[in-house]
């Protein structure tokens, strides 16, 4: 379970102070999905990076699963923008890299390891390094290095809005798969709106600068299939783009 | 590949021994021998005479950037790594950096005599630099948000620095070596020109007051192939240790 209560953060900068997060407060069941959409600069990576412990200097409460977040207290698969790989180590370093750094024994952890890396496509390479992926096969190592650590709490950072449209349709499938698989309480931020219909089964519209949450709604096409084939899935696009223009031109 | 490149380099070789030979054939002065007789000289002087020097002269060259690593590595990532730390030590590099260290070798041999350590400390005394401000700024090219993903599993500095700021910042060693050696190879060559009867500095120099100009260039090339050799030497280190650069 994610609680952020009143959340601000303020950036120092050489221009003066910037506020880029103010009285954000959104609440996250345990094994729920959701997708926070809002324009560029809003802050919405700000809220992930405090509740991956990167911004430590906030004011309000976060709690996850009930404790301040601290990923020395919780695991916290994080995928950020991009992607987060370590150019040096192989795409199976870079899968088990959050057991590793966790100090926990990787050989007996291996069937379920390479269980994920199937999943993800990713055996081919496990011996290649980054430099010689393409910007698919890299959102692959990040997803797949977030599953194998079995977080908490899951962040992601728009991971798919450098992948062309195919590439990325074809991962949001993946990640919708191996989700359902282990369903981990995630919190996916993203300016796209079909993109938050399609992975969110919550979506919170977030205000521009600074940011705040303006209205949570639950997703009622979460989890059908084939939802892009459906006028639907673009009926409540629409709804929701519509929505989303009105509390981005109110502030 | 390797094939086509050994070929290359046989190809630039060859051109500069004609060079050489045509050069020595035009000028016909006494101190410029032809290639040939170079190299006979070579095979015949370097079992027996040369190849003591030329282990002094290695010894010297790797305890000197041995000792520049040991301590360059540490401070200049350190530096790199902690704004406080390079706070205090910059403006001690910034000002010591420009003083031309090989002119404190009387004062060095002075301190320390004239044996092996003032010539490895010479070499370190320079090399050391180089290392430092190339570390340095390896790890303060490191961009910040390589950082996040062990930041976000919990990691504590002494995992970041052996899992992000010592891997990142190879390569930059590399090529603050490659340029190292070259520097360490002249300043080797005139530390071996004072107080020591060992080293290709000094067997060239002999020759030299010998007026021995066979014996001459056949020193210089053997520093030049140990040069050389050294190249060699770091390139098939950074091609092990640095494989997801040089792609793997």
């Amino acid at each position: 379970m994610i609680e952020i209560r009143d959340l601000s953060v303020t950036y120092r900068e050489k221009s003066g102070v910037h506020v880029a997060v103010h009285d954000f407060t959104l609440q996250l069941n345990r094994g729920d999905i959701c997708a926070v959409i809002g324009p560029s600069g809003c802050g919405k990576s700000t809220v992930l990076y405090v509740l991956s412990g990167i911004i430590t200097q906030y004011a309000g409460s976060v709690l996850i699963n009930g404790e301040p977040a601290n990923p020395k207290l919780q695991r916290i698969g994080l995928i950020p923008q991009n992607y987060g790989l370590l150019e040096w180590l192989s795409v199976y370093g870079n899968a088990v890299l959050g057991l590793d750094v966790m100090g926990e024994d990787i050989k007996s952890d291996e069937p379920y390891i390479n269980h994920i890396l199937v999943k993800i496509g990713l055996q081919a390479y496990r011996n290649k390094f980054p430099g010689s992926l393409s910007g698919g096969q890299r959102q692959r190592v990040s997803i797949a290095r977030a599953f194998i650590m079995r977080p908490d709490i899951l962040l992601m950072d728009e991971p798919f809005s450098a992948l062309d449209a195919i590439t990325r349709e074809e991962i949001q499938d993946l990640f919708l798969n191996t989700w359902s698989e282990n369903k981990v309480s995630t919190i996916f931020v993203t300016h796209s709106i079909e993109e938050a219909v399609y992975i969110g089964r919550k979506i919170a519209i977030m205000s521009p600068a600074p940011g705040r949450i303006v209205k949570v709604l639950d997703n009622p096409l979460f989890g059908r299939d084939n939802l892009r084939m459906i006028d639907e899935y673009y009926r409540f696009s629409m709804e929701l783009r519509s929505m989303a223009k009105e509390a981005w031109s109110a502030c | 590949m390797l094939r086509k490149n050994a070929l290359k380099y046989a190809a630039v070789l060859v051109a500069l021994l004609i060079l050489w030979q045509l050069l020595s054939m035009a000028l016909k002065l006494s101190f410029l021998p032809p290639p040939a007789k170079v190299i006979v000289n070579l095979f015949i002087r370097f079992l027996p005479e040369i190849s003591v020097h030329a282990v002094y002269s290695l010894w010297r060259v790797f305890a000197g950037i041995g000792l520049s690593m040991l301590f360059g590595i540490p401070l200049g990532l350190g530096m790199g790594y902690f704004p406080r730390l390079d706070k205090f030590l910059s403006p001690v590099v910034y000002f010591t950096y420009p003083v031309p260290k090989i002119a404190l070798l009387p004062l060095v041999m002075l301190i320390f005599g004239l044996g092996e350590f003032s010539k490895i400390l010479m070499l370190t005394m320079i090399i050391v630099f180089h290392i430092i401000v190339a570390m340095r700024d390896a790890a303060l090219g490191i961009p910040k948000e390589t950082f996040y993903t062990l930041v976000s599993l919990g990691a504590g500095t002494v995992k970041i620095i052996k899992k992000i700021v010592i891997p990142a910042s190879l390569p930059g060693l590399f090529t603050s070596l490659r340029v190292s050696l070259g520097t360490a190879l002249s300043v080797l060559f005139f530390t071996e020109t004072f107080g020591t009867q060992h080293g290709m500095g000094y067997y060239i120099m002999d020759a030299w007051m010998r007026v021995d100009y066979t014996d001459m260039f056949t020193g210089i090339l053997v520093l030049s192939i140990i040069g050389l050799l050294l190249f060699i030497l770091l390139d098939v280190a950074e091609s092990t240790l640095c494989r997801w650069k040089t792609g793997g």
